[in-house]
């Protein structure tokens, strides 16, 4: 799997947004309402709890519990509940979209950069980048060639736009072959381009 | 919930003067709904401090790649 270069590097830092949040920052720490180690600890400690290994579990259990999977597909943000993940899916509602043979799914946010944080980690650099986030709703196909993954013709793409109410995770196809694995092991395949739908499992 | 699963809809076509959630490849265009959440805060009314946003549903809403772009067979989707 290769992930394009990046030509729209994260463009955030020079966003007036972060030089807003930069501002609120040191006028909050000098009023002496917080510290900068106190910030650094907070966003130490929810990172810890955001990595791509939550969306894989969630995966491996729709994987190998027909049951779980059709509640996951329903309503994403109880099935993760179930798997203990409420507070990481308390922000937002979560809607699970399923990869089949002739269907493949893929998220992209558009207008900004809404994400799964918590069950995915930090999204990569070029999930933020203009050259995604516009080509990926056009040119999906051709997108996702540049990652490597060539869909053939007959296999629709449903590219999901996500909103900062709803945010997504691609159930990918359980690969052939896997059916002695378990939950454990199977979550190990899922990587975080197969939940965010630019790769195959 | 104003329009069920399966209802046509069709996008806005204003460019109005504030924060839209509304793509503006998706104005004017028509597609269906295909999933309902929850309800929440209007972000076009919360955006601008609107004291009391207008709280509703959250509808995806399928576009075809071939009515946005003239070409590309995948779906589209916005939710």
């Amino acid at each position: 799997m290769t992930e394009p270069a990046e030509p729209h590097a994260h463009q955030h830092e020079s966003l007036p947004v972060a030089a807003r949040v930069r501002r609120l920052e040191e006028r909050v720490i000098a009023a002496g309402l917080t510290t900068d180690a106190e910030i650094d600890e907070l966003l130490t400690r929810f990172y810890a709890d955001a990595a791509p290994v939550n969306g894989a579990r969630i995966v491996a259990r729709a994987w190998t519990d027909e049951e779980y999977r059709d509640r996951l597909l329903a309503d994403g943000s109880a099935a993760a509940a179930e798997l203990g993940f409420g507070p990481q899916t308390s922000g937002f509602q979560l809607r699970a979209v399923a990869n089949t043979p002739g269907r493949h799914n893929v998220i992209v946010c558009t207008l900004c950069s809404c994400y799964p944080l918590s069950l995915l980690g930090p999204s990569p650099s070029w999930y933020r980048s203009l050259a995604y986030r516009s080509q990926a709703v056009r040119e999906p196909r051709a997108v996702l060639a540049g990652f490597g993954l060539d869909l053939p013709a007959t296999t629709r793409i449903d590219v999901w736009d996500s909103t900062s109410e709803i945010r997504y995770l691609v159930v990918p196809v359980r690969p052939a072959g896997t059916d002695g694995l378990r939950p454990d092991e199977l979550a190990a395949l899922v990587t975080r381009n197969g939940l965010i739908g630019t790769a195959a499992v | 919930m104003k329009f069920p699963p399966g209802s046509r809809v069709r996008a806005r076509t204003t460019d109005p003067g504030h924060h839209t959630r509304l793509p503006r490849y998706l104005r004017g265009h028509t597609g269906e709904v295909v999933a309902v959440a929850t309800p929440e805060p209007l972000p076009d009314d919360v955006a601008r401090g609107v004291p009391e946003p207008r709280v509703e549903p959250v509808y995806a809403v399928r576009f075809h790649g071939a009515d946005l772009w003239g070409c590309e067979t995948g779906g589209h989707r916005h939710g």
